[in-house]
């Protein structure tokens, strides 16, 4: 239900915490649309960057949105009622758009009253303090800890939260709509509970990606210079080069374990593919769960095979984890039935064997033997070359990868020392990064 | 015996010119059959036999079954001769190529029932395919040590489908592939020998038991099994005998959770399984109440065996060697068992004068019994076994310290029936010894380091038991050539003897046991007393010798050698260290034509030409042990040369030493281990 309200509120999580500020997703709005893959855009959360800074543009845009989507619900609903006259339908299905049409509508609920959510605070603080509305809601928020603020919708146990969520039913909805949106919510919540895996529709946001941010080695950049990074802590680490305020506890800790902070809202993706079964405009859309997911999917499915077995020279692999589980299994796993079956795996020719009277185990033939002799040798003086390259990458991974942390850890400390040294010219290179004023005060400590 | 044959043959060659006046000729087929049936026990009466008559030598050819060719380059010839034969036991030739197991094939085709090729292993799974093509109405075969067999001869011995009895014990290279093949084309097997083959797991020795339903032994000793396929033997039909010797993947889980017993089980070996202990032996026993014969040997040297044990029991033999059996373990055994004929509590810890006072009151029918080193055990023990078990055949109590004379003299007078004693290191004595000869059915006698008896026992002995057999004075220096030729006198059936360091003994002892013709094996290690003269006088009347230890009777010279050379056409095994022998004895030994085990440490006399030439010349060599500084004077390519035949060397670096040890200090060793 949290879930749910969260996706439709799509305020997101650090919106009320002090660090919102540090969030470069929300200071650097123009890089963010750049870079989806940092923060994924849906068009509901389009609204809410939109809404904090409260527009009537924003408005128009969202409530024209609603409308497209009343119009495809109006659509679906002519389309069941055409079918309903043909008497040819089929119950399943008649379940299955009666269903669609159920999250449809309450998707368009939740957003409705989420776009009324981001116009009522503004009007509310007006309305408390008297003051003049306070365009930017994220600076309003420090002074208006008392004020009520769209996450007033979680049912938060602090008592603050409770008070707020009072004061917000007693002094704006008493209305049914809301009533029957949290209704809803319960029933969409059991939903959720039952079965995580195939969520209903509506009940996620659904992101996509393009085909250059999947295929990008790195997912995660620097909102300041741009670096790129696999891994977000990574990313955080390297962010304690550019100042002070980004070596807080709290900006390095994972922004899921922040106290008080709201859950993640699900999430599901879709491939760029348009057509693929994983496309979100496919019929029977089936949303990939992870951004790994996303990248094997659309690497598997929609891109060329480069890399081949070096064993059998014939299978060949976009994905190189998975070239790497064929090769060790490659050649070898002919356990060869005499009626001429193959198995994967010993205990299942065996058990094969022991089920059929009259077949055997078959022994590789002498020649098939000499030639996989053969071309074992071969694997061999090549399979040493093979594993030493592995073996080099393992080093490598072993070695060469604290130097990238190394990179974004210590490197720090070199960087003190040299600074150290170089005090002199810092100054003239402080155009480097914008928190030099952290070095100008550590170079003397030093 | 070379006279001999040269008398038939000129009775050969009258009988040929005057046929018609041969007596010989009379006797019909059947009849000199039957006696040939007759003539089985001993090889060189046959043999007599077919030297009588040309028209003998080709019945006793049709006649004869089975063969153990000593050779196997002259296998051709000896075949076309023996074309009925039906067992080849192939243990004695060292070197079998796949050419002369085809020719074998082709020689003998089907009326090959069984064939042991276990002391081979230079053939291949070609020569295993050749005898599948035409012997196929071969029944038997082993193949152990076979150590670079694979797959194919396993598939190979797998398209001989009347096969029933397959051994292919330490076949290392050997996987379940293999196994899988023999299962799925052999449905007649009935005993299958996978001993050491390590290379086989669960999934082969259950597809065995899933579909070889007439299996009635197995044996998977020493290998890699573990519970999974348990479950399939234990649904075997017919299973009677199952041994999982060393098997340490078997384990008190896997024998618990088995839901019911072996269906036919009468014989389980389970020794050396050392993760298995008390639980696992009362649930076997529990499930498996047609149990005859059970081996538990060193499976828990810590916790006691036996105890817990309730129910009610068939055992007929139970083996707890090395194990902790406490009393209370021993009662509990005796409670629950209703006959038991054998017990071996050999290196038993925690056998007590009670506990087998309690087995022996129980279970009169004793048979076997062997408390070997048992080392607690008094007279009292003696006397509940002798006063309850008249029938006891076997008695081992070696290193029994604790029993005195008064036990022996009690094993005298109520034991008639005992043929095999073993009293070595205990304080036997003279007047013991004289009790003993009572027990007039002995066969084998073991008393060595026995200190305290001299001749004046050992010629009781000699006079009262006429069937022994076997007699062990190892280390008993009390004895001289009066006692030994008193033995030699009264023990006419004597085969084996062991004199080692009974320093007294001299050519006099050789020169009467020269009388026992059965005599195959002479120990007479350390008796610096004999000289060539007796040793020869061995060697030209016991025809059967074939074991011989001579190590530091530094009085033997190439004389002695000479006449083995002469004689001893059966000699298979020669310890020679220490002997004043010279390349001319060396020389003359190695024309020995089935020689086979050789030691010659700290031959003085021996050069490494002499010795190179001995090596090329004997062609009958399966293991010689030379010391290493002999090495770089063998040419590599001699080395190869005998290799290839099939001989293993083994290079020792002993070192030379002359004095003997006294036996009163080993004796003083022996006693301080039992006070530690």
């Amino acid at each position: 239900m949290d879930q749910k309200q969260r996706s439709s509120f799509t305020y997101p999580p650090r919106n009320n915490s002090p660090q919102e500020s540090f969030n470069p997703n929300y200071d650097y709005p123009q890089f963010n649309s750049q870079n989806r893959t940092e923060s994924p855009y849906t068009p509901s959360q389009f609204f809410n960057s939109q809404a904090r800074e409260w527009d009537p543009h924003a408005l128009l845009s969202n409530l024209s949105f609603l409308e497209q989507k009343i119009h495809q619900m109006q659509n679906i609903v002519r389309e069941m009622i055409r079918t309903n006259e043909g008497q040819n339908c089929n119950i399943s299905e008649l379940t299955a758009q009666r269903q669609l049409l159920t999250t449809d509508l309450t998707s368009t609920i939740i957003q409705l009253i989420s776009t009324a959510g981001s116009f009522l605070p503004t009007i509310r603080t007006s309305l408390l303090s008297g003051n003049a509305p306070i365009p930017q809601l994220g600076s309003s928020i420090p002074s208006a800890s008392s004020a009520p603020s769209p996450s007033a919708y979680q049912p938060n146990p602090s008592p603050d939260y409770e008070e707020l969520t009072k004061g917000w039913g007693e002094n704006v909805v008493e209305s049914a709509g809301q009533i029957q949106i949290e209704d809803l919510d319960v029933k969409e919540g059991e939903d959720v509970g039952q079965d995580g895996d195939t969520l209903p529709i509506g009940s996620y946001e659904v992101l996509q990606l393009e085909k250059e941010e999947i295929l990008a080695p790195h997912t995660h950049f620097c909102t300041i210079c741009g670096k790129g990074f696999k891994r977000d802590a990574n990313l955080r680490m390297h962010m304690r080069g550019h100042g002070d305020e980004y070596k807080s506890p709290a900006a390095l800790a994972k922004p899921a374990r922040e106290p008080g902070s709201q859950p993640i809202p699900v999430k599901r993706y879709s491939c760029p593919f348009v057509g693929c079964k994983r496309n979100k405009e496919h019929k029977n859309f089936q949303p990939l769960k992870t951004l790994l997911c996303v990248k094997n999917h659309y690497k598997r499915s929609h891109c060329e095979k480069s890399y081949t077995c070096s064993r059998c020279n014939t299978k060949k692999f976009s994905v190189l984890a998975d070239l790497k589980t064929h090769e060790k299994h490659c050649g070898r796993d002919k356990w060869l039935c005499s009626c001429g079956t193959t198995f994967s795996r010993k205990d299942k020719l065996f058990g094969h064997v022991a089920l059929f009277q009259g077949h055997t185990p078959a022994l590789p033939s002498d020649e098939v033997k000499g030639k996989n002799e053969e071309i074992n040798d071969k694997d061999d003086s090549g399979g040493v070359g093979y594993n030493d390259g592995d073996e080099y990458l393992d080093m490598k991974g072993g070695y060469f990868s604290p130097m990238v942390n190394f990179d974004s850890f210590s490197f720090e400390g070199l960087d003190e020392f040299s600074r150290t040294t170089f005090d002199p010219t810092e100054n003239s290179f402080s155009f480097l990064r914008s928190g030099s004023p952290d070095f100008a005060r550590k170079g003397p400590g030093n | 015996m070379e006279m001999e044959t040269r008398m038939k043959k000129r009775i050969r060659v009258e009988a040929n010119t005057e046929p018609s006046e041969s007596p010989f000729e009379a006797l019909s087929e059947e009849i000199l059959f039957l006696i040939l049936d007759l003539l089985d026990s001993n090889p060189l009466d046959k043999k007599s036999f077919s030297l009588v008559s040309r028209s003998f030598f080709a019945v006793e050819a049709r006649h004869r079954r089975s063969l153990t060719p000593l050779r196997p380059e002259l296998l051709p010839f000896v075949l076309s001769r023996y074309n009925s034969i039906s067992h080849l036991n192939l243990t004695l030739c060292p070197y079998l190529s796949d050419a002369s197991l085809s020719s074998i094939a082709s020689l003998l085709g089907p009326s090959l029932r069984s064939i042991n090729l276990s002391g081979s292993r230079s053939y291949s799974h070609r020569g295993i395919e050749s005898l599948a093509n035409k012997c196929f109405n071969l029944e038997e075969i082993d193949v152990s040590n076979g150590v670079e067999l694979t797959d194919e001869a396993a598939a190979a011995i797998g398209r001989m489908s009347k096969v029933e009895r397959v051994r292919m014990g330490r076949c290392k290279k050997v996987t379940d592939l293999g196994i899988g093949c023999i299962a799925v084309c052999c449905p007649n097997l009935k005993l299958l020998c996978l001993k050491g083959c390590v290379g086989v797991t669960d999934l082969g020795v259950a597809l065995i038991a899933v579909k070889c339903r007439k299996l009635r032994s197995l044996d998977v000793s020493f290998t890699m099994i573990t519970k999974k396929c348990l479950p399939a033997i234990a649904q075997l039909p017919n299973l009677e005998d199952l041994c999982m010797t060393g098997c340490l993947g078997i384990n008190d889980k896997a024998l618990v959770t088995l839901k019911q017993g072996f269906k036919s089980l009468q014989a389980l070996d389970m020794s050396n399984c050392q993760n298995i202990s008390q639980a696992s032996v009362s649930s076997i026993l529990q499930k498996n109440p047609s149990l005859h014969h059970l081996n538990l040997s060193y499976c828990s040297p810590v916790n006691s065996m036996l105890s817990g044990l309730h129910g009610v029991f068939k055992l007929n033999s139970i083996k707890l060697d090395g194990c902790h059996v406490s009393t209370d373990g021993l009662k509990s055994l005796a409670n629950s068992c209703i006959s038991l004929k054998e017990l071996s509590l050999s290196k038993c810890s925690g056998v007590t004068d009670e506990g087998i006072s309690v087995i022996v009151a129980k279970h009169k029918d004793l048979v076997k019994l062997d408390a070997t080193c048992c080392r607690y055990i008094t007279d009292l023990s003696l006397a509940a076994i002798t006063s309850s078990c008249a029938s006891l055949v076997s008695l081992s109590m070696e290193s029994c310290t604790k029993v005195t004379w008064e036990g022996f003299r009690l094993i005298g007078r109520h034991c008639p029936k005992l043929e095999e004693l073993n009293l070595t290191d205990t304080d036997l004595d003279d007047e013991g010894l004289t009790s003993l000869s009572q027990c007039q059915n002995l066969t084998s006698l073991k008393i060595g380091i026995c200190l305290k008896i001299t001749d004046e026992g050992l010629i009781q002995i000699g006079r009262s038991c006429p069937h022994l057999q076997e007699l062990d004075l190892y280390r008993s220096i009390g004895i001289t050539d009066k006692g030994v030729s008193e033995i030699a006198r009264g023990c006419s059936n004597l085969e084996t003897i062991c004199m080692s360091y009974c320093t007294s003994i001299s050519d006099e002892s050789l020169k009467c046991l020269s009388n026992c013709a059965r005599l195959n094996t002479l120990e007479i290690r350390g008796c610096s007393l004999v000289s060539s003269v007796g040793i020869s006088a061995i060697a030209a009347r016991c025809c059967n010798l074939s074991k011989l230890d001579i190590k530091k009777c530094y009085e033997i010279n190439d004389a002695a050698m000479l006449s083995f050379a002469r004689f001893s056409h059966n000699l298979r095994q020669i310890n020679l260290s220490y002997c004043s022998v010279t390349d001319v004895g060396v020389s003359a030994l190695a024309s020995i034509s089935c020689l086979q085990v050789v030691t010659m440490l700290h031959l003085s006399g021996m050069s490494a030409d002499g010795l190179a030439a001995a090596l090329l010349m004997c062609g009958s060599l399966m293991k010689v042990k030379l010391h290493v500084s002999f090495k770089p004077f063998i040419s590599p390519v001699l080395i190869n040369r005998v290799e290839s035949r099939g001989c293993m060397f083994q290079w020792l670096n002993k070192p030379f030493q002359v004095q003997l040890e006294s036996s009163e200090v080993w004796k003083q060793q022996s006693h301080d281990i039992f006070v530690e």
